[in-house]
């Protein structure tokens, strides 16, 4: 268990690494990797059972990024677990990397699916989860979504089965920060009261400040028994860099030199670090 | 021997009989087990089978998981279904990655008859003939049904199996082989080759021999595996007859006669028709009168064989 104050640190420097990331390759989605770091600190130090020695151990949890574009957060913890080398990173997206645009299982050491491809993620850690319990695995899955994702039917789709199957070991968490390429959530297609929505399908559902790990730590450790556990992870897009900061511009598009600058002088991250 | 088998049947019975030697292999099917016959898979082991209600696309992307968590997933609905609401799921959660994931999709082509053109698929091979790495089978009876069932557990990576829905009569025999990217040849002659696919096989053999009553003198080719296609033996027998008709239950878009055409441009001079769908969608009717509406029998073959012999 890492504490609060060392993961507040830690989300600190995995923000600075994604910001040089995108500036360095010049591509990428700034504001769906910044709004979900603290859920994969959540996930990756306090809640799953992993080994980055060991990647594909048999009985590791599953974390699926299902909101695939947001893998520069991804790339940054899994270096900071030791999964591969840190200097990997500057080399996103360009030819002959292993960090690819969006995740692929096939190339990444510790990505467990590749998704980017929206509804499909949430529904292939519910087809992990339906065949850990068939063979009596007592790992868990977890599926990380974002809120316009929740637009794709097989969002819904996936959500009816892992209730009709009481997937007990499956978590979908909603990175919810409101925002999508086109604008807000509200003004692309409303996706209402998604918790209630969820509840609905069957869940047992959870509300939580997204930025807080400690807190998302504790909702994703309640047992919950004979259903799928859905928490709602309110954030904010582009977190910790000010002008990116609930700005839908910043959705897919990559610092300039400047912009890099002053977002790496705001989280107080040496350029050369 | 079986005289007689609709291929879902031969399917769904090759699901048992594998189930038995392989521990690991799962079956889903979205709510029309009763149609794609893996309700006979259901019975016998009913904690394997899993129903994701009409929800195809999800069940594609659970198949998907299910190959992540070191199972062997087979799974079924209409070819329409699977391959087309289907196809970006097949494509990025199971193709992209080579996954594990083997589906046998029954009521493919003109053939399902009187549920008509919005259930009847025409470019299902052509849609999954376009993915990297996929292994298409297009069986011809229920035997071969049975080994590509086999033969696609053996395989490490997505294979499509074709199935088709009515009783047909068996063309082989258990022990023809069943090579995956091999062509069978099935008849020798050196006037033209028909080289055809699926139910197509029954409709090419009689063709072939009503032929002979015209002296002329056909071989016949069973391509029961569409990709990778035995580009060898298109082009041996392409070489040797000098002349090719391709008979497939689908568009002559994209599927057996595309692919026997790739092969032949730049590299034969031997001439080539393509029987199947002319760029059309279906409709309701009995199978027997859609096939002969739309070309499909053993008449048009031997009419088109005939007249590209007669051309110069």
């Amino acid at each position: 268990m890492d504490t609060q104050q060392s993961l507040t640190e830690k989300a600190r420097h995995i923000r600075g690494d994604i910001v040089k990331m995108l500036y360095t390759s010049q591509s990428g989605h700034p504001g769906g990797s910044l709004s979900c770091v603290e859920i994969l600190l959540a996930l990756y130090y306090q809640v799953a059972n992993l080994d980055p020695q060991n990647p594909k151990m048999e009985n590791r949890d599953r974390i699926v990024l299902s909101k695939g574009h947001a893998c520069p957060a991804l790339y940054a913890v899994l270096v900071d677990k030791g999964y591969f080398p840190r200097s990997d990173l500057w080399r996103l997206r360009q030819i002959d990397s292993h960090l690819q645009g969006h995740p692929d299982s096939s190339k990444t050491p510790g990505v467990d699916v590749n998704t980017g491809s929206l509804g499909q993620g949430m529904s292939i850690a519910m087809g992990i989860a339906l065949a850990a319990r068939h063979k009596k695995a007592d790992y868990r899955v977890f599926a990380i979504i974002g809120d316009g994702e929740t637009q794709e039917g097989l969002v819904w789709e996936a959500a009816m089965a892992a209730a009709h199957y009481k997937l007990d070991n499956y978590t979908v968490i909603l990175d919810y920060n409101g925002l999508q390429i086109d604008g807000s959530n509200d003004e692309v297609m409303r996706i209402r009261d998604i918790v209630k929505k969820f509840e609905a399908f069957g869940f047992e559902c959870f509300k939580v400040d997204g930025h807080d790990v400690d807190a998302i730590t504790q909702v994703l450790q309640k047992p919950v028994e004979g259903k799928p556990k859905f928490v709602c992870c309110r954030t904010a897009k582009g977190r910790g860099v000010s002008f990116m900061e609930n700005q839908f511009g910043w959705h897919g598009k990559a610092p300039a030199e400047i912009e890099y600058l002053d977002a790496m002088k705001e989280l107080g991250i040496d350029i050369n670090d | 021997m079986i005289k007689k088998q609709s291929l879902r049947v031969a399917y769904g019975e090759a699901l048992v009989e594998l189930g038995h030697k392989n521990d690991r292999l799962v079956v889903l099917d979205a709510d029309l087990a009763h149609a794609t016959m893996t309700n006979i898979f259901a019975t016998e082991f009913p904690d394997r089978f899993f129903n994701f209600g009409i929800a195809e696309a999800n069940m594609i992307c659970a198949a998907a998981g299910f190959a992540h968590a070191g199972l062997l997933p087979f799974f079924s609905t209409f070819a329409l279904f699977g391959t087309g609401r289907g196809y970006e799921m097949i494509r990025n959660s199971i193709s992209y990655i080579q996954l594990n994931v083997k589906f046998g999709l029954s009521h493919s082509g003109l053939s399902v008859g009187e549920d008509g053109g919005s259930h009847q698929s025409f470019e299902d091979i052509s849609l999954m003939r376009g993915l990297p790495g996929m292994t298409i089978f297009v069986p011809c009876d229920p035997y071969e049904t049975r080994k590509a069932v086999f033969a696609a557990a053996q395989i490490d990576g997505p294979v499509y199996i074709r199935v088709g829905r009515p009783i047909v009569d068996t063309v082989t025999t258990p022990e023809t082989p069943f090579i995956p990217g091999k062509a069978n040849v099935m008849r020798e002659g050196g006037d033209v080759c028909i080289m055809a696919t699926g139910l197509m096989i029954s409709y090419a053999l009689a063709a072939a021999e009503q032929l002979t009553a015209r002296n002329i003198n056909a071989a016949v080719v069973n391509f029961h595996t569409i990709k990778p296609l035995d580009a060898e033996c298109v082009l041996n027998m392409a070489g040797s007859c000098g002349r090719v008709v391709t008979v497939e239950e689908h568009s002559v878009i994209g599927g057996l006669g595309s692919a026997v055409a790739e092969v032949m441009a730049g590299n034969t001079g031997a001439k080539l028709r393509r029987i199947g769908i002319q760029d059309k969608f279906g409709k309701s009717g009995k199978p027997e009168d859609l096939f002969n509406e739309y070309g499909l029998n053993s008449e048009n073959i031997v009419n088109q064989c005939t007249e590209l012999i007669s051309r110069i």
